[in-house]
């Protein structure tokens, strides 16, 4: 028997309902360290639900979600130090367009991590050389192309050392030369180790990256594998026929 | 004598600029010092209700709507007159200045809140979301990542808002204060000639053209690429 490494995340049974909509109907999901867990399936079917209920951006309605053996949904979860754990880059960018890119990426590090601010621009600095940015560190986000400011967005996650990364569609906002230098990022992020739960719809970066591929629908898991099950020719016909249609 | 002399002769003499214009530099003084006073407190006042406002607690949030529908449309000149006269007969009486300050900075922080609370609401949700999800607080976000753009977005109104109330300070004429319009309008039933209040509307456009200037380099100084 091979030993099972301790989960980074465990979820069960989680449900989330906005008014009379099931947008998340039981869902359960463990995702070990340095694992890549990829999350496709048709818009509306909960991925981003899911993924903002990760880190309590939405509350879940019932169900349990633990990180690093810690109870997320605990009354005495302290959820903004448990955040830090949780780094989270979004559709829509989201840099804080009056900031710098470093001072996108210190600010938590100064305000939550309570760091000096020459602390602070080391890390920073690291983390943005990490993603390739360390030149456009005095740029303002206007000054940066969107595929720049999500790999920014990314430091600013990053910088704060999370024990799992999420990401929520980071490229569909970019054009496509665009994403293939976020993509390159997240790549060197999962080589260096960093446990990751990808919603996108970057269907080759699936097949490539992840160890696991989920394909949800109505607010469940319909399906899950190794990107050979769910790419391959014995994946329901509803994953296939999802597929088939993202890879057209 | 021709129209053109005429209208020199009853709205710009030339002796009664000499002789009045100290007097009306001197409001001008009493008019910014007082102006600069009402703008810091209802500006200040007004940021302050519009934080409270942001943590959404029904009960606070009522009054501050109420408060800031009722100051926004009752006439800055009544409330003056109701505190100045009426205050009085239940005991309170206050200096001229001292309700002058006190009306127009109320009135001002009433616009100023919404004009604030209208800029918070305009921050997108992502700005919150990203500033949440790296751990920083309600109190943390706001102050360092909503307000700041808040404030950026609100700068055209709330400079308008502030020569506004600062062409209130005039309300002062009916009180007592020895501001611009009243010295100006004094001095002309005592001369018999517009030329002092003239003089009080050439000071206000000096008066008031740095403001608008200094706002426009406000607007620059704080601007952040061209997103």
């Amino acid at each position: 028997m091979t030993e099972q490494p301790l989960p980074i995340l465990e979820v069960r049974s989680l449900r989330k309902t906005f008014g009379t909509f099931n947008a998340l109907n039981g869902v359960d999901l463990t995702v070990v360290p340095q694992e890549l867990v990829f999350i496709i399936g048709p818009s509306g079917s909960g991925k981003s639900t899911l993924l903002r209920c990760l880190n309590r951006l939405e509350e879940p309605t019932s169900g349990s979600i633990f990180v690093d053996g810690i109870d997320l949904l605990s009354r005495k979860t302290n959820i903004n130090l448990m955040r830090r754990r949780i780094g989270m880059v979004f559709q829509s960018l989201n840099l804080y367009p009056h900031m710098t890119a470093r001072a996108n990426v210190t600010l938590a590090l100064r305000k939550v991590l309570k760091m000096s601010r020459a602390e602070a621009n080391t890390i920073a600095t690291a983390a943005l050389e990490r993603v390739g940015l360390a030149d456009k560190a005095g740029s303002y986000p206007a000054e940066l192309s969107g595929g720049q400011q999500q790999r920014v967005a990314i430091a600013r996650a990053i910088a704060l050392e999370p024990k799992i990364m999420l990401f929520d569609e980071p490229t569909s906002s970019l054009d496509p030369e665009l994403a293939g230098s976020v993509l390159a990022v997240m790549r060197k992020l999962r080589d260096s180790g960093m446990t990751m739960v990808v919603v996108s719809h970057e269907m080759r970066f699936a097949r490539e990256a992840a160890d696991r591929i989920m394909f949800m629908e109505n607010g469940t898991i319909a399906e899950e594998g190794t990107p050979e099950i769910i790419f391959g020719p014995n994946a329901n016909t509803r994953t296939r026929a999802f597929v088939a249609e993202i890879v057209r | 004598m021709s129209g053109w002399s005429l209208f020199i002769d009853t709205f710009f003499r030339p002796d009664l600029v000499a002789q009045y214009l100290p007097a009306i530099l001197k409001a001008v003084t009493i008019t910014v010092q007082v102006a600069v006073l009402i703008v810091a407190t209802g500006l200040a006042s007004g940021l302050m209700l519009a934080v409270a406002r942001s943590f959404e607690l029904r009960a606070v949030n009522l009054c501050i709507i109420i408060f800031a529908d009722v100051f926004r449309t009752l006439p800055p000149l009544v409330l003056v007159l109701l505190v100045y006269f009426g205050l009085p007969n239940v005991g309170l009486t206050l200096p001229s200045f001292a309700v002058l300050w006190l009306v127009l900075s109320v009135v001002l922080s009433a616009f100023a809140e919404e004009i604030l609370w209208a800029g918070i609401l305009s921050v997108r949700r992502g700005q919150w979301e990203a500033a949440r999800s790296t751990g920083l607080n309600f109190v943390q976000t706001l102050a360092y990542v909503v307000l700041p753009q808040a404030i950026r977005l609100t700068i055209p109104p709330l400079t308008n808002r502030s020569i506004v109330i600062t062409k209130n300070v005039a309300l002062g004429s009916v009180i007592g204060v020895p501001e611009i319009l009243n010295v100006a309008t004094t001095a002309q039933s005592f001369v018999g000639n517009c030329t002092p209040l003239t003089l009080g509307a050439i000071c206000y456009v000096v008066l008031f053209i740095p403001v608008v200037l200094l706002g426009r380099w406000v607007e620059t100084r704080f601007a952040w690429g061209r997103a």
